[in-house]
C-alpha cells in the first residue's frame, strides 16, 4: 500500500489561515517600524528644476527626507536591466529616485521617512518640486513616429526591434507563401492596457541588526533570492549577511517579479542609515501609477490560406508599448511573437516587433504575459478565415491543428528562455472534440434560434492556445526528515496564494510515503533555501515540484539504505508507507522513518530518549568503517535541483456563449467552458482554482479593464472606482474538463497551469460577440458603449 | 492614502453637533456613514479641518412610514430602509432604488440622508427624492429646522442646498397616489457601480386605466437628477414617445466609461422599460 496523494483533490492547507485573517502579509509585520512615503511626479514628462523640502521640516514625527542627491553611488545608480537581449539595443531603466527628468506620472522623486504613514504623507504634501513641464509622448503609434522622444538618446522611441522568420517546408518565406496562396486577408488588431493589480500591493520592510551587522528584509515579492542578491550588491553587504523573506503575499500576477523596485533598494538603505526599522506599504494609487502595466499592443496581420482554411503563410507586425522603461527587457513581445502560432502548423511565419517607449507606466509581464495578445491575433485570424470561406470556425481550426503523432513539434522559433520552441506533447484534436462537446457547439444553432424567437441575441465563440511553461534555468528543493518523523520541505521560489504548501506537500507525501499532516513546506525564505529563480511563467509546480520530487527520492534512497542495515534486509525489498519502512511481505519487520532519521545522525550526546538510540555505545557499529560512511552525510535529508532542457508546453481551448442586449448593448457571458491540458495533475482542485481565477482576469481584460491615459499622460482611472476589475457578480460559472498528456521532459510529467485561464478569454469573447452581432470585433476590451457605436457603423 | 490632519468631534446631542458645525463653518464636514467622505479624505481630495461625527446622536436613526410617505432620519442606514416592509408598503420606489445602491456592505453603513446631501448626480436616492417631490429637513444652530424641497435641494454635481453649518436631520419621501406604480431601471458597468444611466419612474392611472400622471427622474445624464413629466406622451402599453421626450431633455456627457451618445440612447431604453414596468404595476395596484 502506498500513500496516494499525487493527483488527489486535497483541500488547500493554507486556506484556513488565509481565509480567517491569520495570514501574515507585509503590512501585518513591523507595526513599530518607521513609515516611508514618496513624493511622486504629477507630470508625465518634466525636468526637475528644484526640490524644496523646507516646508516638510516642521512636521512633527518627520525622520528623514531623501532626494537623488542624497543617495550614495551604488544606491542611486539606475536600476538593473534584468533580462538583456541582443535586440534590446536601447534598454533604459529608471533611477531609484528621479535624478533630473521624470518620464511618467508616478515616478518617485523624494523619499520621506516619518513616525507613521500619516505623518509621512503630510510631509510629502509639503514638499515643493519645481518642474519644467515637457510635452509627453502618449500612445504607441504617436510614439513610433518619433517626433517627441521619451529618452533623448533613443531615436524613434524604439527600444528594441526583433524579427523571427520560419520558412515553409518548401522553403518559401512568409511574404512569398502569402502571395502564392489562393486567399489573402490583412487586418489590424488592438489590445489595450491592463495590469496585474494584486489585492495586496508591493511592500518592503527592513530591519538592520547593528549587533551582528545583518539585514533582514521582508518583501512582497515573487523572487526573494534575487531581491537578496540585488540588495547585497547595491548596499555593499556580504551576501550571507542579508536575508530576504517573502511572507504571505496577496497576489503577484507578474508585477512582483520585477526587482529590485526603487523601494526595495531605498527602504533597506534607509533602515541601515537610520538604525531603525523602516517599512513601505504601497497604496492603491501608487500601484496604478508606479508599478507596472501590460497588454497594450497593436498588431498588423497578413495571412494567406487555401480553400480548406489551412494557413500557408502568416506575417505579423507588432507595435509594443513599453512605457517609460524596460527593466524586464522584451519578454512580453517575445512571448507574443513566439506563442502566436498556438496549436497550429503554419506554412511560413514571419513576425516582427518594435518595442516603443512612451511617457506612461513601464510594461512588464502580467499573468499571460503577451499570450492573450498572441492568441487574440491567431484566433481572430482563424475566425476571419472561416468567415471568408464560409466554413465553420472549428473546421478551420481542425484543418490547421498539429496532430498527436507530430510531437515533439518544432515551431522553429526561439522562446523567451533563449531555447528552441519545441512542443513536447499534446493532443489538440481531442481537446477540440472535448470543448465542442462541453459547450454544445454543434447544437448551438438550435439554442440560438430558440433565443431569437424570444427577441434575444446569442453568439458562440472559441479560442485555442499553447502555453510554454516551466521555463528554466532551475529550481531546487530541500527535504529533511527529523527524528520526530516530521518532514520539512523547502524551496526557494515564492508563493502568492497558488497553494504551493498543499501541492508540494502532496508531491513529498507521494514520493516519501509519509502522511500529508507530517509534512511542512516553506517557500520564498532565503534562510531556508538560497538558490532560486522565482515564481512566474507558470513554473513553480514544474520547477520546484520536480526538484522536490528529486530531493525526496534522494532522501528515500538514503532512508532505505539505513533501514536495510537496521532490518538486515535488502534495500530493494523495502517500501515506505504511512511514515514506516517495511520489508515487503513480512509485516513484522519495520522501522519508523523517525527512527531512521535518528540513526542517520550518529550522536555522542543523548539529549533525549530517541537520540540515545544513535549514540556511540547504543549499538554495535561496524568497526571497519567510520560512523558517517564515505559519500554519506549525517542526517536524513536531501537536496536536489531540476533544470529543464527547455520549456514544457501546456495547452487548452475555451468556448463561451454570450448574450448581447439588442437595445442596451449589454454583454453577458451565459456560459464559459474550458478544456485544459497541463499534463499530469498534482491536485485537480488547485488547477481548477487557477483556471477560474485566470478566466476571471481574462473577463476583466475582455470586458472591463483599461488604462485610460489622456494626452497629458495622466492616468484618468487610477482607482478601483474607475478601473473596472470585475466583481464575482461579473464572472460566469466556469465549466472545466481536463485532458492529461504527460510531459516527457520532467520526472513528474507535469506542465504549468498558473496563467492558462487568462490567455484566450479576449479571443473567445470577441469571437462570441462577433457571432452574436455580425460585426467584426478587432479590438478589446469592449464595453456596452463601444458595442453601441460599433452597431451604428454597421 | 491617509487623510491629512483634522479635529474630530463626537457630539452626543444635536445641540452640541450644531454648535460644532457652526463653529467649524466652511471647514467642517459631517460624518455619518462615511462611504463617500472617508475615501475622499484618504485620497486627500477633501481636507476638512473638523470632522463632526453624528453617529452618537440619539433619535436620528428613526424611520417612520405612514399613509403620507416615509421620513428617514439622518442615521438610518440604507439596508434598514431597504429591508423595512412598512417603507416598501408606503413607497415601494425606495426599496427598488436601494437594491441598486452599491453593495450590501456599503448599504449596511451608508445612510440615505448622507447620500442625498452628497448629491452625486449618478446616485439613485437623489433621483427618488426629486421624482417624488420629497424634501430634506435641515437644522442649524440657533434657527428653526426648515424643509427644503427636492427641486431646490440639488443644485449641482456634488452640490446641495445644505450650507456649511447645516445638518440634514431627515428626509421625507411622499407616498404615491392610489393606482400608482413605480420602477427603477439602471445600467452599471459592474454590479453595484454608479450607473452609466438610470431612470426612476412613477405612473398613476385613472379609473379607466388612462395615464393620469407619468414622471421619470434620470441619473448619470446631467448635473442633477433630471425630472421629466411625460404624462402627455404616455400611453399605457406604449411608452416610446415618452422615452423620446426623456432623451430630448437629458444632458449627458462623455466620460471614460461611456459616450454621451450612448448614455442618451440608454436613457431612452431605460425610460421605456421603467415606465412600462411602473404602468403594469399601477394597473395591478
Amino acid at each position: 500500500m502506498t500513500t496516494r496523494m499525487f493527483g488527489e483533490p486535497v483541500l488547500r492547507r493554507e486556506d484556513p489561515r488565509l481565509l480567517t485573517g491569520q495570514g501574515r502579509y507585509l503590512d501585518d509585520l513591523g507595526p513599530r517600524a518607521l513609515a516611508a512615503a514618496f513624493v511622486r511626479s504629477p507630470h508625465a514628462s518634466a525636468r526637475i528644476r528644484d526640490i524644496d523640502v523646507s516646508g516638510a521640516l516642521d512636521v512633527e514625527g518627520l525622520v528623514a527626507v531623501y532626494t537623488w542627491e542624497d543617495l550614495p553611488e551604488q544606491v542611486g545608480a539606475p536600476l538593473p536591466l534584468l533580462i538583456p537581449h541582443p535586440a534590446l539595443t536601447h534598454g533604459r531603466t529608471a533611477y531609484p529616485l528621479a535624478r533630473d527628468l521624470v518620464r511618467h506620472v508616478g515616478e518617485p522623486v523624494v523619499m520621506v521617512v516619518a513616525r507613521d504613514r500619516y505623518l509621512a504623507e503630510d510631509a510629502c504634501a509639503l514638499i515643493r518640486v519645481d518642474y519644467e513641464v515637457l510635452k509627453p509622448v502618449v500612445g504607441v503609434e504617436e510614439a513610433a513616429h518619433g517626433g517627441l522622444l521619451v529618452h533623448a538618446d533613443v531615436p524613434g522611441n524604439a527600444g528594441a526591434h526583433l524579427v523571427q522568420e520560419v520558412p515553409s517546408a518548401a522553403g518559401l518565406g512568409a511574404g512569398e507563401a502569402i502571395g502564392r496562396a489562393p486567399h489573402e486577408l490583412s487586418f489590424r488588431l488592438d489590445i489595450e492596457r491592463s495590469a496585474s493589480m494584486p489585492l495586496e500591493g508591493r511592500g518592503v520592510y527592513a530591519r538592520w541588526d547593528a549587533d551582528d551587522r545583518s539585514l533582514r528584509v521582508y518583501s512582497s515579492t515573487q523572487t526573494s533570492t534575487s531581491v537578496r542578491m540585488a540588495i547585497a550588491a547595491r548596499l555593499g553587504l556580504p551576501l550571507p549577511s542579508v536575508e530576504v523573506i517573502a511572507p504571505d503575499v496577496g497576489g503577484g500576477f507578474g508585477v512582483k517579479i520585477v526587482h529590485p523596485w526603487p523601494e526595495e533598494v531605498l527602504v533597506p538603505w534607509a533602515a541601515i542609515l537610520l538604525g531603525q526599522e523602516v517599512k513601505w506599504t504601497e497604496d492603491r494609487r501608487e500601484h496604478f501609477i508606479s508599478a507596472a502595466h501590460e497588454r497594450g499592443q497593436v498588431h498588423f496581420v497578413r495571412v494567406g490560406f487555401d480553400d480548406e482554411g489551412r494557413v500557408l503563410g502568416l506575417d505579423v507586425t507588432i507595435l509594443h508599448d513599453h512605457g517609460a522603461y524596460t527593466p524586464y527587457g522584451i519578454i512580453v513581445p517575445i512571448i507574443t511573437a513566439t506563442q502566436l502560432l498556438g496549436p497550429y502548423r503554419i506554412g511560413a511565419y514571419r513576425v516582427e516587433f518594435t518595442s516603443i517607449y512612451t511617457n506612461t507606466v513601464q510594461v512588464t509581464p502580467y499573468r499571460g504575459a503577451g499570450r492573450p495578445q498572441a492568441v487574440f491575433c491567431m484566433e481572430r485570424t482563424m475566425d476571419h478565415i472561416a468567415a471568408h470561406l464560409g466554413l465553420d470556425r472549428t473546421a478551420v481550426r481542425a484543418a490547421n491543428l498539429i496532430q498527436p503523432d507530430e510531437f515533439p513539434y518544432d515551431q522553429g522559433l526561439i522562446f523567451q528562455d533563449g531555447r528552441p520552441l519545441i512542443y513536447d506533447s499534446g493532443d489538440y484534436p481531442e481537446s477540440l472534440r472535448m470543448i465542442k462537446e462541453l459547450i454544445g457547439w454543434d447544437g448551438f444553432p438550435a439554442v440560438r434560434a430558440a433565443a431569437e424567437a424570444q427577441g434575444r441575441r446569442l453568439g458562440i465563440g472559441i479560442g485555442c492556445y499553447v502555453e510554454g511553461t516551466g521555463v528554466g534555468p532551475y529550481e531546487g528543493g530541500h527535504v529533511q526528515v527529523t527524528s520526530d518523523g516530521r518532514v520539512h520541505v523547502s524551496t526557494g521560489l515564492t508563493s502568492q496564494g497558488q497553494g504551493h504548501e498543499t501541492a508540494f506537500a502532496q508531491i513529498a507525501a507521494a514520493e516519501l510515503g509519509v502522511p500529508l499532516e507530517r509534512i511542512s513546506v516553506v517557500t520564498g525564505d532565503t534562510r531556508r533555501f538560497g538558490y532560486a529563480v522565482g515564481t512566474f511563467a507558470s513554473r513553480a509546480a514544474v520547477m520546484s515540484g520536480n526538484a522536490i520530487a528529486l530531493a525526496c527520492r534522494k532522501v528515500r534512497a538514503k532512508a532505505l539504505r539505513i533501514a536495510a542495515d537496521a532490518l538486515e534486509a535488502d534495500p530493494g525489498d523495502l517500501e515506505i508507507s504511512e511514515g514506516v519502512v517495511r520489508v515487503a511481505g513480512s509485516p513484522g519487520a519495520s522501522i519508523p522513518l523517525a527512527t531512521v532519521a535518528t540513526l542517520a545522525n550518529p550522536l555522542r550526546y543523548a539529549f533525549d530518549e530517541q537520540a540515545a538510540r544513535a549514540t556511540q555505545f547504543a549499538a554495535t557499529p561496524a568497526m571497519d568503517r567510520p560512523p558517517v560512511a564515505e559519500g554519506e552525510e549525517p542526517g536524513l535529508e536531501g537536496r536536489d535541483y531540476y533544470s529543464p532542457i527547455r520549456s514544457t508546453f501546456a495547452s487548452g481551448m475555451h468556448a463561451a456563449i454570450v448574450e448581447t442586449d439588442p437595445e442596451t448593448a449589454e454583454i453577458k457571458i451565459l456560459r464559459y467552458a474550458v478544456v485544459h491540458d497541463c499534463g499530469k495533475l498534482i491536485n485537480p482542485m488547485i488547477v481548477e482554482g487557477q483556471i477560474h481565477g485566470g478566466v476571471a482576469q481574462g473577463v476583466g481584460g475582455a470586458l472591463y479593464e483599461r488604462m485610460v491615459y489622456d494626452s497629458h499622460g495622466q492616468l484618468l482611472n487610477a482607482s478601483f472606482m474607475d478601473f473596472l476589475m470585475p466583481y464575482a457578480t461579473e464572472i460566469p460559472h466556469v465549466e472545466t474538463a481536463h485532458l492529461e498528456t504527460p510531459s516527457p521532459l520532467n520526472p513528474l510529467g507535469i506542465k504549468g497551469a498558473g496563467e492558462a485561464g487568462v490567455i484566450p478569454v479576449s479571443a473567445v469573447i470577441a469571437s462570441a460577440i462577433e457571432d452574436a452581432e455580425g460585426i467584426v470585433i478587432d479590438r478589446m476590451p469592449i464595453s456596452p458603449s463601444d458595442l453601441f457605436h460599433l452597431r451604428a457603423t454597421r | 492614502m491617509k487623510p491629512p490632519p483634522f479635529d474630530y468631534h463626537a457630539p452626543r446631542d444635536l445641540g452640541s453637533a450644531l454648535s460644532a458645525l457652526a463653529e467649524a463653518g466652511t471647514d467642517g464636514k459631517v460624518l455619518a456613514g462615511g462611504q463617500s467622505l472617508i475615501p475622499m479624505l484618504n485620497m486627500r481630495l477633501a481636507a476638512p479641518g473638523h470632522l463632526i461625527d453624528i453617529n452618537r446622536l440619539a433619535g436620528l436613526d428613526t424611520v417612520t412610514a405612514g399613509p403620507d410617505g416615509v421620513r428617514v432620519g439622518a442615521l438610518a442606514r440604507h439596508s434598514r430602509v431597504e429591508r423595512s416592509a412598512e417603507v416598501a408598503a408606503a413607497q415601494p420606489l425606495l426599496r427598488q432604488a436601494l437594491r441598486q445602491v452599491a453593495h450590501p456592505v456599503i448599504r449596511n453603513r451608508g445612510t440615505v440622508v448622507g447620500s442625498l446631501v452628497h448629491a452625486d448626480p449618478a446616485a439613485e436616492l437623489p433621483a427618488v427624492l426629486a421624482l417624488l417631490g420629497g424634501s430634506v429637513r435641515l437644522a442649524r444652530a440657533g434657527e428653526r429646522e426648515r424643509d427644503v424641497a427636492a427641486g431646490e435641494f440639488f443644485t449641482g454635481p456634488l452640490e446641495s442646498a445644505a450650507e456649511p453649518g447645516d445638518l440634514a436631520v431627515s428626509a421625507f419621501f411622499p407616498a404615491s397616489p392610489p393606482r400608482s406604480g413605480t420602477a427603477f431601471r439602471e445600467l452599471a458597468r459592474r454590479h453595484g457601480d454608479y450607473a452609466l444611466a438610470g431612470v426612476a419612474a412613477v405612473v398613476s392611472l385613472g379609473e379607466a386605466g388612462e395615464v393620469v400622471r407619468a414622471r421619470v427622474a434620470c441619473i448619470g445624464v446631467g448635473a442633477v437628477p433630471i425630472v421629466v413629466d411625460v404624462t402627455s406622451a404616455g400611453r399605457p402599453g406604449d411608452w416610446a414617445a415618452a422615452a423620446r421626450a426623456v432623451q430630448d431633455r437629458v444632458e449627458p456627457e462623455d466620460d471614460i466609461h461611456a459616450t454621451a451618445g450612448y448614455r442618451r440612447h440608454l436613457v431612452g431604453v431605460l425610460a421605456e422599460r421603467a415606465l412600462g414596468e411602473a404602468a403594469r404595476e399601477a394597473a395591478d395596484a
